[in-house]
């Protein structure tokens, strides 16, 4: 049964009690909040994610609902906890669903060394893994919610989750994280997917959060190889321009946006040793997202 | 008992859990900050872990690891900026575990790095280690007051690159509290390691008078599992060496830490069942029933609201006031709690488990 299925009254009901349990990719995770405005956009941006029922193992046990105490009436506020654990100071309430999200992400960087954690977008065509790494501001997020309206699949948008023992690209399939001037743009590019209300003044500026399509979250389950990695700049005007990068630069690009290389160690080391040998790295730079789109279905239909 | 106490003491019983429970057993390890040593633990015992609960474990291991790492590197970093005041580098608690190699250290984790320096050298060596890039947090001028006149350490330092945390002890016990061991003694039986010159640890006996003080001092409920564990863990494998029962007793009289050593051999046994000769469980008076029992055995549970409800909350507080009526004079305390309820410090950002 998936999350689209529920009524609005059975959702809510699950999230203000004992928790929505649904699979994110590789994951379990029981989300809980009380705050009503979450539950309803919730239910957009995860209605093709499967329900788990209660005998399932859950990764992670999330929260978000405002704190107890006399501050909740002078300034109403959300507090992000993970299993009684809260890793961050508390947000207005405005922003409890993007904390949700950036909550989630602390829990895989906080406890998955299990995998080799990188910063960076990742879309597949077929099994064929694009990764995307840079740092925020470089529209990755953009062009990876591009490539995914036009196509491609989705497999993260924030954490690309690498695969120690084979190297494959496991999918987190959740929403994407738009900012500022890509929400506008995004919205119009495609204006068939769900994005939720934006929510401005946060730590990123203005940010909205944008479905993972149907065929996304059912291909969840599906590693990707790692075929080509991509570090994209976007630049008003900029003519649309694919160059190859050598593999010692990619490395290191990939190790800074590593987040647990130091963790891993030996293994960090190998694991990205392994993944530049498999791909092809690129510098890209564009203004058009629909040239950026036929450049990367040329790229696939060559390889 | 809680799951987690329950599969620590017997791993075969993994083969039964069903997905629920495993998750309920990473849970209560994750509070316990026993995630990591469970991963060892359970390989060791060659228990069936299922594959979900298996990454957790690995990763707390792994990240316990890259603590290692870190640590010993630390390590040799100090004992160069000691030397060159001529003062040995003495390691305690988990720093000291990992160093020593000790059974202790699988899958420890820490926030610090604990050492010991004699209490006259306590000025220089501060001042030396503020050259080296250490700096002191922001404290005000009580707290600062505080760790320097009452307490056995100094305030915690961080260094201002690396990032890592340190605490700078002149002996184990509060200079306040009531029980004295002599840290003289202390200096002089720790034990330079093997093919680490200029890097010691305390004796066997010391190190486990030590771990017992912490224990039963400190009042910080949330490792109170791990730091149990952590005796147990110290008892099982010096334990094996002939005369080290008899030599930790006569230490134990001789520091006058006979009481935490008997609270510690009694809780070790009655809950990781840690074998104990029955001659020291009665010469330590560690038999007998007490009091304090069930505050204590609440406590020594994860502290995951799975297991430690209302009444855990209470014998937290509980024992947060015995570790500070053991800590210092009831004048002190008096003068201490009513400070901290005119001003009460600050909430920090909690940073992460």
């Amino acid at each position: 049964m998936k999350v689209g299925e529920l009524s609005p009254h059975e959702l809510r009901h699950a999230l203000a009690g004992p928790g929505l349990r649904i699979t994110t990719g590789p994951f379990g995770c029981r989300l809980q909040s009380p705050i009503a405005a979450v539950a309803d956009e919730l239910a957009q941006l995860y209605q093709h994610h499967e329900l788990l029922d209660e005998s399932r193992f859950i990764d992670f046990h999330v929260k978000v609902a405002p704190p107890t105490g006399l501050r909740r009436w002078l300034r109403p506020q959300a507090i992000f906890s993970v299993d009684g654990v809260h890793p961050f100071t508390p947000l207005p309430i405005e922003q409890a669903l993007p904390m949700l999200e950036w909550g989630l992400n602390w829990c895989v960087t906080a406890y998955c060394h299990h995998l080799l954690v990188l910063h960076a977008a990742t879309v597949a065509h077929g099994d064929r893994a694009l990764i995307l790494p840079a740092p925020p501001g470089s529209g990755k997020s953009t062009l990876c919610a591009a490539l995914f309206n036009r196509g491609w699949r989705l497999l993260s948008d924030e954490l690309t989750l690498i695969d120690l023992r084979d190297g494959r690209v496991h999918p987190l399939g959740r929403p994407v994280n738009l900012k500022n001037q890509s929400i506008e743009l995004i919205a119009s590019f495609a204006p068939n997917a769900f994005l939720s209300r934006p929510v401005h003044d946060t730590a990123k500026g203005t940010v909205a959060l944008m479905a993972p399509s149907r065929a996304s979250v059912e291909a969840s389950l599906e590693p990707a190889w790692p075929r080509w990695v991509v570090l994209p700049r976007w630049q008003a005007q900029a003519p649309t321009r694919l160059e190859a990068l050598p593999p010692g630069e990619a490395f290191l690009h990939l190790a800074d946006n590593a987040m647990n290389y130091h963790i891993l160690a030996e293994q960090g080391f190998e694991a990205l040793g392994r993944l530049i040998d498999r791909a092809e790295a690129f510098h890209f730079s564009y203004s058009d997202l629909d040239e950026a789109i036929v450049t990367f279905d040329r790229l696939a239909e060559r390889a | 008992m809680s799951l987690l106490k329950a599969i620590w003491l017997q791993p075969q019983a993994c083969a039964q859990l069903d997905e629920s429970a495993w998750d309920l057993l990473v849970r209560q390890a994750r509070h316990a900050n026993l995630l990591g040593r469970l991963h060892h633990h359970l390989r060791d015992a060659g228990a069936p872990v299922h594959e979900r609960a298996q990454v957790h474990l690995l990763s707390a291991a792994t990240m316990a690891e890259r603590q290692h790492r870190s640590v010993r590197r630390e390590a040799g970093i100090l004992r160069d900026t000691l030397a060159a005041l001529g003062l040995p580098l003495i390691l305690l608690k988990g720093a000291a575990y990992v160093l020593s190699g000790l059974p202790a250290a699988r899958g420890r984790v820490f926030a610090d790095v604990d050492i010991l320096v004699p209490r006259e050298r306590l000025e220089d060596v501060e001042s030396q280690l503020m050259l080296t890039g250490w700096v002191t947090d922001n404290l005000d001028a009580y707290d600062q007051r505080y760790y320097r006149r009452w307490m056995h350490e100094l305030p915690a330092m961080i260094h201002m690159h690396r990032g890592t945390a340190l605490d700078v002890h002149h002996t184990i016990l509060p200079a306040t509290a009531r029980l004295k061991p002599s840290a003289a003694a202390l200096l002089e039986a720790a034990i330079e390691l093997p093919g680490l010159p200029g890097i010691r640890v305390l004796s066997p006996s010391d190190m486990v008078l030590h771990s017992a003080c912490h224990l039963f001092h400190e009042g910080e409920a949330d490792n109170l599992l791990r730091d149990l564990s952590d005796l147990d863990l110290l008892l099982r494998h010096f334990g094996a060496q002939p005369d080290f029962w008899e030599l930790l007793l006569a230490r134990a009289r001789a520091q006058q830490l006979t009481r935490p050593l008997s609270l510690a051999l009694r809780y070790a046994s009655t809950e990781l069942a840690t074998p104990v000769p029955e001659t020291l469980l009665r010469e330590t008076g560690a038999h007998r029933r007490e009091a304090l029992n069930p505050l204590y055995r609440r406590l020594f549970e994860p502290q995951h609201e799975s297991s430690a409800g209302r009444a855990a909350r209470a014998a937290r507080a509980a024992l947060f006031v015995r570790g500070h009526w053991l800590r210092m004079p009831p004048w002190l305390l008096a003068y201490h709690v009513a400070h901290k309820a005119i001003f009460p410090p600050q909430q920090t950002r909690a940073n992460g488990p």
